[in-house]
C-alpha cells in the first residue's frame, strides 16, 4: 500500500495550541478553532470542502467541551484499561491453512495489474 | 402463509423440522413479506431471495433425507447487518466507500450461520460504519422505525431491529459497539443482546472500535435470542480476542426463566442510571418492570456505580481515537471506492476518503486524530482509559451486590427522523445507560418493557462477563409476564 496516516505521536505539530493543564482543578478549558480542524483533516487524509470546515469546527468545539469532563475525574493512581479482557501472547498452531488466491485478493481492487494492485504515484518525480 | 412471518424462530424451526412446513416456504413466506413492506421500512439494503431460496432448499433435503437438523434454527430466515462480511452478497457497511465491494471471504458469524442452515435473507441498514443512534447516517438512506414511520428506529442496527418488528425475519444479526444491538431493540419493541466482550467472534466484523465492537443476537422473543447466541458464539481462533471458553448455557437459562420463578435472585438498580435526562414515560414503564421482577421473587436493591456519569465522555475520546485508527485502512489501494485517478497516493486517499465517508464518520475520525495527538494523548485518551478501568471497578462492587444490574436501556422512546441529525452530541445522549457495558466488556440487553404514547420502551438487563446465563433467565421470566409488542401495519 501507500503512505501511511501519520498522527502526531512525537513533538506538537504546527498550529496547535498548547495543550491545557490543571486536569484536577477544574473542566478543560477545551476549544478547537478552524484551522486546527483544517490541520487535523489533512493528518487524516480527508479534503473537507471550507462548509464543512465551518461545520465540524463549531461541533467538534462542542463535543469537545463535553468529553473533557473524563479531567475531572481524579485518577492519577488508577492504571489505564485498554481492553477489557486483559490477554496477551495469544498463539495459535503454526499450521498451514487455506489463505485467499491471488485474484481473490485482487477481486476488489479499484486498479490492478500483471497480479498486483496498481496504486498512484507514491514518490515524487525528483525522488 | 403470511401466518409464517408472525410465528417465533423456535417455533419455526419445530414446524420445519417435523416437515410441518418446509424451509422454503418459510423463506418464501419472508421474502414476500419483504417484497411487500420493505418499501415503506428500508431496513434491507441488499435482498439474496435466490441464495435464501437455495439454503433453505439445502435443509429441507437434508431433513427428508431423514439427517438431523445440522442446529435448532437449520431453516430458520435471518437478517444480517451489512457489517459482516459476506462472499456471495455485498457488503457496505452502510458506506459508500465500500459501495459494490464483494469481500473475498465470510466472516465468522456469516461462517457459523451458514453451518447451522440459518436462512439469510439478506443485508440491514445501518448507520455508517455502525457510528450513529438512527440509521440516518447511513449513506443508503434513513431506516424506518414500524411502530411510527416519521420516527428513527434507532442505531446503528436499525435495519436489523425494523426488520425484526416489521416481521420481516424472526432473526437478526447486529452488533453493539455504544449500545448499537440494545437501543435499536428499545425503540423497536424488540429483544437484542451484547454479549460479553470475546463472546462472539469478531472476525470479518467491519471494525468501528475495536476494543468495544461485540457482534450479538437480535429476535423478538427471550429464547429466540438465545438459541441464536448459541449458534454464533463461541471461541474463534481467528480472532485472537475471542474468549476461550464454552458459551454460557443461555438456552437452557431462558428455558428456566420462563417459568416464572426468580426467588434468590438479586437485581441491582443502578442510582445513575435513571431520574433527571429520562423521559417520565421511559421511567414509569422501568418502575413498573421492578415491581413486576419483584413479584417474580426477585429481592431489588439499589446499587451505585459512581463513574457512570463520566461514562459518555470517556467513551466518545475512546472510540473516535480507534476509529482514526481503524478507517485508517480505507485508502483507496486494496479495495472500495478510488477517485481522482492520476493524482499523487496522498491526493487520492483524501479525495477519495472525503468523497466516500459522510459526516459522522469524518467528525469521528478527526476528534480521533485530535485526542491521540501528541500533548493531548494524556489528557484525553488517557484520562478516558483510566475512567474505563473505574467504570469496570464500579461494575464489580455492583455485581457483588446483585446478580444482574437493570436500567432503562435508553432516556426517550424512538425519536423523529431529522431531530438530531445536525445536533451530534444530543444524539451520543441516546447511549447514556448502555456505554458502561462496552467500556467493561460485560453482557447486557434490552427486553420490551411496554408502551410510553404509543412507542416501545426497553428495559436494560446487565451481567457479568460471562455471565449471560443469569441475564437471559432474568430477561425470560420478565418476558413471560408481559404480552408481546406487535407493531402497528406498515405500508410499503
Amino acid at each position: 500500500m501507500g503512505t501511511r496516516l501519520d498522527v502526531p505521536t512525537a513533538g506538537r505539530a504546527p498550529g496547535v495550541a498548547a495543550p491545557v493543564i490543571h486536569l484536577l482543578e477544574g473542566p478543560l478549558s477545551a476549544a478547537i478553532t478552524r484551522d486546527e480542524v483544517a490541520h487535523l483533516a489533512r493528518l487524516a487524509r480527508l479534503a473537507v470542502t471550507d462548509a464543512e470546515l465551518d461545520v465540524f469546527a463549531g461541533q467538534l468545539d462542542v463535543i469537545l467541551g463535553s468529553v473533557a469532563r473524563v479531567g475531572e475525574v481524579a485518577a492519577d493512581d488508577i492504571p489505564p484499561t485498554s481492553h477489557a479482557v486483559p490477554l496477551e501472547n495469544v498463539y495459535r498452531p503454526d499450521e498451514l491453512r487455506p489463505g485467499l488466491s491471488q485474484e481473490q485478493a485482487l477481486s476488489g481492487a479499484p486498479a490492478s495489474e500483471d497480479g498486483r494492485f496498481r496504486v498512484p504515484q507514491i514518490l515524487g518525480e525528483e525522488a | 402463509m403470511s401466518d409464517l412471518t408472525r410465528l417465533t424462530a423456535a417455533d419455526l424451526a419445530a414446524k420445519i423440522h417435523s416437515r410441518e412446513v418446509s424451509a422454503v416456504e418459510v423463506a418464501q413466506a419472508h421474502l414476500d413479506r419483504i417484497a411487500a413492506v420493505d418499501g415503506g421500512v428500508h431496513a434491507f439494503l441488499h435482498v439474496a431471495s435466490d441464495a435464501a431460496l437455495a439454503s433453505a432448499a439445502l435443509v429441507d433435503d437434508s431433513i427428508a433425507a431423514g439427517t438431523a437438523p445440522a442446529s435448532p434454527l437449520a431453516g430458520v430466515p435471518l437478517a444480517l447487518k451489512d457489517v459482516f462480511t459476506t462472499a456471495d452478497m455485498p457488503t457496505t457497511a452502510g458506506s459508500r466507500i465500500l459501495e459494490g465491494w464483494r469481500p473475498p471471504y465470510d466472516a465468522t458469524v456469516t461462517a457459523r450461520l451458514r453451518a447451522a442452515g440459518v436462512t439469510i435473507l439478506g443485508k440491514t441498514n445501518m448507520d455508517e460504519f455502525a457510528m450513529g443512534s438512527s440509521t440516518e447516517y447511513s449513506a443508503y438512506g434513513v431506516t424506518r422505525n414500524p411502530w411510527d414511520p416519521s420516527r428513527v428506529p434507532g442505531g446503528s442496527g436499525g435495519g436489523s431491529a425494523a426488520a425484526l418488528a416489521a416481521f420481516e425475519a424472526p432473526l437478526a444479526i447486529g452488533t453493539d459497539t455504544g449500545g448499537s444491538i440494545r437501543q435499536p431493540a428499545a425503540f423497536t419493541g424488540t429483544v437484542g443482546v451484547k454479549p460479553t466482550y470475546g463472546g462472539v467472534s469478531r472476525y470479518g466484523l467491519i471494525a468501528c472500535a475495536s476494543s468495544l465492537d461485540q457482534g450479538g443476537p437480535c429476535a423478538r422473543t427471550v429464547l429466540d435470542a438465545a438459541l441464536l447466541h448459541e449458534v454464533i458464539g463461541g471461541h474463534d481462533p481467528l480472532d485472537s480476542t475471542s474468549i476461550d471458553s464454552p458459551v454460557p448455557s443461555v438456552v437452557a437459562a431462558a428455558r428456566q426463566g420462563a417459568d416464572g420463578d426468580l426467588s434468590g435472585l438479586r437485581v441491582g438498580v443502578v442510582r445513575e442510571l435513571g431520574g433527571e435526562g429520562y423521559q417520565p414515560g421511559v421511567q414509569a414503564s422501568f418502575d413498573a418492570a421492578l415491581r413486576q421482577l419483584e413479584k417474580l421473587g426477585a429481592e431489588v436493591v439499589e446499587v451505585s456505580c459512581p463513574h457512570f456519569e463520566y461514562g459518555l465522555a470517556a467513551y466518545y475520546l475512546i472510540l473516535p481515537s480507534e476509529v482514526s485508527s481503524n478507517l485508517a485502512r480505507f485508502d483507496a489501494m486494496r479495495y472500495g471506492l478510488r477517485v481522482d485517478e492520476g493524482a499523487s497516493a496522498e491526493a487520492v486517499m483524501a479525495a477519495t476518503r472525503e468523497a466516500g465517508f459522510g459526516p459522522e464518520v469524518k467528525r469521528r475520525i478527526i476528534l480521533g486524530t485530535y485526542a491521540l495527538s501528541s500533548g493531548y494523548y494524556d489528557a484525553y485518551y488517557g484520562q478516558a482509559q483510566k475512567v474505563r478501568t473505574l467504570i469496570s471497578r464500579d461494575f464489580a462492587a455492583a455485581f457483588a451486590q446483585a446478580d444482574v444490574l437493570v436500567s432503562p436501556a435508553t432516556p426517550t422512546t424512538a425519536f423523529p427522523i431529522g431531530d438530531k441529525v445536525d445536533d451530534p452530541l444530543a444524539m451520543y445522549l441516546n447511549d447514556l445507560a448502555t456505554i458502561p457495558t462496552n467500556l467493561a466488556g460485560t453482557a447486557a440487553m434490552s427486553v420490551p418493557s411496554g408502551l410510553s404514547d404509543g412507542l416501545p420502551v426497553g428495559l436494560q438487563i446487565m451481567a457479568p462477563a460471562l455471565g449471560e446465563a443469569v441475564m437471559y433467565r432474568v430477561a425470560a421470566a420478565y418476558e413471560s409476564t408481559r404480552e408481546p409488542l406487535v407493531a402497528p401495519e406498515v405500508s410499503a
